[in-house]
């Protein structure tokens, strides 16, 4: 994985509170067998027509998405099922951080593992946000601060593993692999107790 | 040592490497649950990093998800209709071959949704810590497990080293206390509780159902309870093992023998939570205070009492939108609105208790002109039992379509869906937008609720059916 630093884009803004994984990628898209190709898909009922035809209203159709990297979302953000399509969907039609108050626990570890950033900002932040549609914001990972092109900025929270790996562009299946002498010790462990 | 609750005393004993403010935990996983949409691209990565799955023999594969439920497509020449979902169900077999795990494929006896027939076969057992590529994996902590949903990277970690990086979550105590009235079932509990705290309110935490109305329950029923804790964003749902968990699992296929039976009894019997044990957060939920419950919006937080009117509170977007996608207004009633579709299955509501209870209502009736109601069981061995009970005969008899096992209508992927506009009266999990197929509006229920709805082709009170 390449490593993340720095996050420094405009922004689209989906102000709908508690988006679940079915409407980021709906489960007649998850019969894939590979990871790419799923920006297509991405708010698939949101985003088309039944005729399959683009719904000229929605926000990720509108010129002022294109090149946008990071999504403004309202409370609760990728709830439901643990699909990581959603974030495979989200990554590939070209966003790197998702911003909102609360983002649920698996999408939230799902995206961490895919180099997608789950910020999770105050109140105040996010209503800013959700107020100035394509503004210009700095996420860095580094010193774990977003910032508002008025000037403002604020600390966000993330778990400082995931942090570490996706600053040096590490795969954490290497660090597990690497704590194999002690699972087999657990193991030989656990078989003696039962 | 201090009080400990049962999920501290599973986690502590599946930590292989404790947590650090640097780290998180490596934590071991007792079973892996697997099915064929959330894998093919971890087994993809084993494969392009020349890894085994490290525990096979800790590891079990079905087909559920993507697999139709109609009979000629199952066992018939006829091929599976959707070519997408034919070709994940190969790829899992060709997967389940090459890595040597045990896979419960299409035609096998053993077959059925992942949640139900881990815990059928006795797989499912107390003290366990339990993962699946599905955030309905929760159900399994019915039985004392720690249960829970992970994504595709995780299964691919799991699959190399029968670990996971976890950091720990925080506990919440759902205390419930009194007695379920007649024709209110677990099903109206959970979705009460869901109702109470909100589908964010268990976000962070691993929740335990506790109290005297637990007790009560069936394993079946507390399935039904723990299934949903994803529902209210919880990471897991617990209950500590009691008489009624070891009942059910004497004698199961895969549960210990003889005098390894006794010995795992003996250990499972101090997983129960210490008293004095303390909780990051908790709730009381009155239980004789709650009636059948009906989701009228688009997520299962937005629940109520099926008697009462929607709350009004137009000009709240959320609200507004969910209205609209549903066709409602703020201050109906719910009862007496038109059905199109009933579905009674899903992890939530296909086992064979859930069948009885429809049959109670179904018995001696007919399905309302104009209504299709799909009854599909949670796995081949609950088909068999419900065949061999009668039950099937007593669906067929009052019109239903009666199908192979598999997750069917709850989640659109397989061929079953509900058209656009269509309201379905469901048992299962999730009333997302488009869940059942685009545009499908989906009001979850308890299977008695959903049998009587069918019967009237409208939404009823099933009390006034009993």
């Amino acid at each position: 994985m390449q490593p993340i630093k720095r996050i420094a884009s405009k922004t689209v803004v989906i102000a709908s509170s508690d988006i679940d994984t079915d409407q980021i990628i709906p489960a007649r898209f998850l019969t894939t067998t590979t990871k790419e190709g799923l920006g297509k898909q991405l708010f698939a009922d949101w985003r088309y027509q039944s005729d399959g035809s683009q719904r000229a209203e929605f926000v990720l159709n509108r010129p002022e998405a294109r090149g946008a990297e990071i999504l403004v979302a309202g409370r609760n953000f990728g709830c439901g099922s643990s699909r990581e399509h959603a974030p495979w969907a989200l990554l590939d039609f070209g966003f790197r951080a998702v911003v909102s108050t609360a983002i649920a626990d698996i999408f939230r570890g799902n995206s961490l593992k895919n180099g997608l950033l789950p910020i999770v900002v105050d109140e105040q932040t996010s209503q800013w946000l959700l107020d100035h549609p394509s503004a210009q914001v700095d996420i860095d990972l580094e010193s774990m601060r977003l910032t508002l092109p008025t000037g403002t900025s604020v600390a966000f929270p993330i778990e400082p593993f995931a942090r570490h790996c996706l600053l040096n562009g590490l795969d954490e299946l290497g660090y597990l692999r690497a704590k194999l002498n002690d699972i087999e010790r657990f193991e030989a462990a656990q078989v003696l107790s039962s | 040592m201090p009080a400990r609750t049962l999920f501290d005393k599973v986690w502590a004993a599946h930590e292989v490497v404790a947590e650090t403010p640097d780290t998180p935990a490596v934590l071991y996983v007792d079973l892996h649950l697997v099915h064929e949409v959330t894998t093919p691209q971890a087994f993809s990565t084993l494969r392009s990093l020349g890894l085994r799955v490290r525990r096979p023999d800790r590891t079990l594969a079905t087909m559920d998800h993507s697999t139709p439920t109609h009979t000629e497509q199952v066992f018939g020449s006829v091929p599976i209709k959707v070519d997408a979902a034919a070709r994940q169900v190969r790829q899992l077999e060709q997967n389940a071959a090459e890595f040597g795990i045990e896979l419960f494929g299409m035609r096998d006896a053993r077959r059925g949704i992942v949640h139900i027939i881990s815990p059928e076969l006795g797989c499912t057992q107390p003290g366990m810590t339990i993962v699946c590529g599905d955030s309905h994996t929760s159900t399994h902590g019915a039985f004392g497990a720690l249960a829970f949903g992970i994504g595709t990277t995780e299964v691919g970690h799991v699959f190399a080293t029968q670990a996971l990086l976890q950091r720990k979550p925080k506990s919440f105590a759902v205390n419930i206390e009194g007695q379920l009235s007649p024709g209110v079932s677990a099903k109206d509990l959970i979705l009460s509780i869901i109702g109470k705290i909100g589908v964010s309110g268990g976000t962070g935490h691993v929740l335990e159902y506790r109290g005297s109305t637990v007790r009560s329950l069936s394993m079946e029923e507390r399935m039904t309870v723990c299934n949903m804790s994803i529902e209210a964003g919880a990471r897991a749902g617990m209950i500590g093992p009691d008489e009624v968990t070891f009942e059910y699992l004497k004698d199961k296929p895969r549960a210990p023998r003889g005098k390894a039976w006794d010995v795992a009894v003996a250990r499972w019997r101090t997983l129960a939570t210490d008293a004095g044990a303390r909780f990051d957060a908790s709730v009381d939920i009155d239980a004789a205070t709650i009636e059948p419950m009906i989701t009228y919006g688009t997520n299962p937080g937005m629940v109520l009492p099926i008697g009462s009117a929607i709350p009004d509170k137009t000009g709240d977007a959320v609200f507004d939108k969910a209205m609209h996608y549903m066709g409602f207004h703020g201050g109906e009633g719910m009862l007496g609105k038109p059905v199109n579709v009933v579905f009674i299955g899903s992890c939530t509501n296909g086992r064979l208790e859930d069948l009885q209870a429809a049959a109670q209502i179904l018995k001696g009736r007919k399905v309302a002109p104009g209504v299709h109601l799909l009854i599909v069981p949670g796995s081949q061995q609950i088909k068999q039992e419900a065949e061999a009970a009668g039950l099937a005969d007593i669906f067929k008899a009052a019109g239903a379509d009666w199908r192979e096992s598999g997750c069917s209508m709850c989640l659109g992927m397989n061929g079953d869906t509900v058209a656009a506009g269509q309201y379905s009266i469901s048992t299962s999990n999730r009333n997302f937008e488009g869940r059942q197929g685009k545009g499908a509006r989906t009001l979850l229920v308890s299977p008695l609720t959903a049998a009587a709805s069918a019967v009237t082709g409208r939404i009823s009170d099933p009390r006034e059916l009993l």
